[in-house]
């Protein structure tokens, strides 16, 4: 088998799965369900672990659907291009999905009958879609694909149809993300009306050729450059463009909550960095200097803006979820440095934190199996009994805050320095947000686990989502925590840890992250002519002042837990949390209209700023 | 080829995402997504269109008859089915939020927030 041929079947082998499931799931038992829907994800690891390694590290492999190969540098087909950046991700999704299908074997009363194995047909869907999203090599296909993974996960959101939190959830999510979705197929028009052409080396290649020819870049690229970044960047989540994931990850089934926080806004990050890197970073498209100012500004208020929410929040899942944006905006900081150091760091704190949060979201969810609670406040000493879970949980805290060795630490380290290099007070944004989110989290791991400190007041003036009054998601608990549930945590945790333990997974993270930055060669791959030799992949290692740095927020993060949980509850709020914080949070009004307008405002305001500094 | 199509793409553009901004009912909130979806039809048809040009379909046809893009058409196939199914979930889940909610005003839902 060609290596190529693995890149239409690494799409093919999920949706083909969910097909059959969706027919055979009638009249299987509820095991055969399991043990099929996990095999065939299985399949799939199988099939990205061959494509990794058949890719070499500054390899690409290319398919053109149908074989319409390009003639002459042009070609009517459809291209799927893998180079280790996509097929990492890929091989990541592919992982994941197995995790989560391990965990909810005793997951979920599943409904039998006709709407048997919906569930795990739907999860193996949305392995389709983002699989196809990070593969493809075709604007349209990526806007096909992008859809196809939003839908699914619209429907896995509002799975628990007899609650009117999940619906609201995923309306939300469905409603901001598709317009923004048909936003970018605006973008896309424009660029194959200036271009006559849909894939994306191929939209670069003739935007190159006309600013050779003297028709430089105009107001319609630049419009076009923010219209198609619209989709990627609200499904990446980026401030002002996150509202919907909070309402969305609070409410969707833990099992879901894994895989949208672990990996599905990171897609969003992919997306923005593939289409820039490839559509628009040649001398048809922007400046990099243009677009790295941009994109770190609005990587910088992510980030901030997530981990300040973070720590208000007591729900639980709502908190992981804004720990997930103030990450984001981490990630986008790396990536948007646009130099292979920046973007290896980001690669591997992706790789890293998919363990970790989904982790984090796999134990929120043994809580809400056995408490039907996932409120911080209301669940205090109560989850005493589980010595397992609460140990993990304070572990997963100290992954999210950068304790070398994690995987998530390493990303730090290394994206840190390369932010440094470029703005020397980036790595302070770095520390802070790791402190503040992995602080929240393991102050709610002290509270919940460990009982420790008074029981919070509750506060009315401050409009809050709570925890309380969660259905619990699976069948009266028996006594135990089913295995799966504990087991799945563990193991996604110690591959957060080998991220940062093994040397070979951040060599081959940063030379893929070379080979990304490599728009010529990327460019030749596709149309079939040579391209230039691959550039030198950067050192993605620890340093001294990684691990310092990285040892300061865990740190950091054990202080702000325990000066929040010694804390005398009866004492009020300071004027600057009053001035600063609250109407943040006011912000976040769960109000779809704002959302939208919040959408429309930041596009308008992202194309004003790239204008003005052209 | 006039400006005319595009503006009138940009103006139902923008008038789909006014109606979702303050939009009271999410049943036309939904309606209002498809609206704006719906300006992508038309920029894509006016990308493709050439004048004096038929239909892209070579059966009657002289082959080197003047057709507008055959692209674009199946570009907006796909744009409508993809539309078709996304609206169809989005309004399955509101009328799931009125049966088991008894409201479809977003501004009564206030469960979300902070």
């Amino acid at each position: 088998m060609r290596t190529a041929d693995l890149l239409p079947l690494a799409v093919a082998i999920p949706l083909l799965g969910a097909a059959v499931l969706a027919v055979a799931g009638r009249w299987l038992p509820r095991r055969g369900r399991d043990a099929l829907a996990t095999l065939w994800a299985a399949a799939d690891v199988v099939c990205l672990c061959a494509l990794w390694a058949r890719t070499g590290s500054d390899g690409r492999a290319v398919s053109w659907l149908g074989d319409w190969t390009p003639t002459g540098g042009h070609s009517v087909g459809i291209v799927l291009v893998a180079d280790r950046i996509g097929s990492g991700l890929a091989l990541l999704v592919t992982v994941l999905v197995l995790a989560v299908l391990c965990y909810s074997w005793r997951y979920f009363d599943e409904p039998s009958g006709e709407h048997g194995g919906m569930f795990p047909a739907l999860l193996l869907l949305f392995e389709a879609g983002m699989c196809g999203f990070a593969l493809t090599g075709d604007l349209f296909d990526a806007f096909v694909f992008f859809e196809l993974m939003g839908a699914v996960a619209y429907a896995l959101t509002g799975y628990r149809i007899e609650d009117p939190r999940p619906l609201q959830g995923a309306l939300a999510f469905g409603l901001v993300n598709s317009a923004a979705a048909y936003l970018s197929l605006v973008g896309i028009g424009l660029l194959y009306a200036r271009t006559g052409e849909l894939g994306l080396a191929q939209i670069g290649a003739a935007l190159d050729e006309r600013a050779a020819a003297g028709h430089g870049r105009d107001a319609l690229v630049v419009i076009a450059f923010v219209l198609v970044l619209a989709g990627p960047l609200v499904k990446a989540a980026a401030a002002p463009f996150h509202f919907w994931l909070p309402d969305a990850h609070a409410v969707a089934p833990s099992p879901v909550c894994m895989l949208l926080s672990g990996v599905m806004v990171e897609l969003g990050l992919y997306g923005v960095a593939r289409i820039h890197r490839v559509v628009f970073a040649g001398a048809g498209g922007l400046p990099d200097a243009v677009v790295r100012d941009t994109l770190l500004a609005v990587g910088v208020v992510t980030a901030l803006v997530g981990a300040a929410m973070c720590w208000e929040q007591r729900h639980l899942k709502r908190m992981l979820a804004f720990s997930t944006v103030g990450h984001v905006g981490l990630f986008l900081i790396g990536a948007a440095l646009l130099d292979p150091a920046g973007l290896s760091g980001a690669a591997v704190y992706v790789a890293g934190h998919a363990g970790a949060k989904a982790a984090l979201f796999g134990l929120t969810g043994v809580l809400l199996d056995r408490y039907g609670s996932v409120d911080e406040h209301g669940l205090h000493g109560r989850a005493r009994e589980l010595r397992l879970p609460g140990v993990l949980f304070v572990l997963g805290a100290l992954a999210l805050a950068g304790l070398p060795p994690y995987g998530t630490g390493l990303g730090k380290a290394v994206a840190e320095e390369a932010a440094g290099r470029e703005l020397g007070w980036l790595p302070v944004v770095f520390v802070l947000v790791s402190a503040l989110t992995g602080g929240a989290v393991l102050r709610a791991g002290l509270r919940v686990f460990g009982g420790f400190g008074l029981p919070p007041i509750e506060r009315p003036e401050v409009a809050a989502t709570t925890g309380e009054g969660e259905g619990p998601e699976i069948r009266p608990a028996e006594g135990r925590v089913p295995k799966p549930m504990v087991v799945v945590p563990a193991l996604l945790l110690a591959g957060c840890l080998s991220v940062g333990v093994l040397p070979g997974v951040g060599r081959a993270l940063a030379s893929a992250a070379a080979a990304f930055t490599d728009r010529a060669g990327y460019l030749a791959d596709v149309l079939g002519h040579p391209g230039p030799p691959p550039a030198p992949a950067p050192e993605a290692w620890w340093t001294a002042s990684g691990v310092g740095l990285g040892l300061l927020s865990a740190l950091l993060a054990v202080a702000f837990a325990t000066a929040a949980v010694r804390r005398d509850p009866r004492r009020g709020t300071g004027g600057l949390y009053r001035r600063a914080v609250l109407p943040l949070r006011r912000l976040h009004s769960g109000l779809l209209g704002d959302y939208v307008a919040w959408l429309a405002v930041g596009l308008a305001a992202m194309l004003v700023t790239l204008m003005a500094q052209l | 080829m006039s400006v005319f199509p595009y503006l009138v793409a940009g103006w139902i553009l923008l008038a789909g995402l006014y109606g979702l901004v303050t939009s009271r009912n999410l049943v036309q909130a939904v309606g209002c997504l498809a609206v704006a979806q719906s300006s992508t039809y038309v920029l894509l048809l006016a990308v493709g269109y050439r004048s004096g040009a038929t239909a892209p379909v070579y059966s009657d046809l002289p082959t080197d008859a003047p057709v507008v893009d055959p692209v674009v058409q199946a570009l907006a196939l796909t744009d409508i089915v993809v539309g078709a199914t996304v609206t169809a979930l989005l309004l399955s889940l509101v009328i799931q939020l009125r049966k088991r909610h008894g409201t479809v005003d977003p501004e009564e839902l206030t469960g979300l927030r902070g």
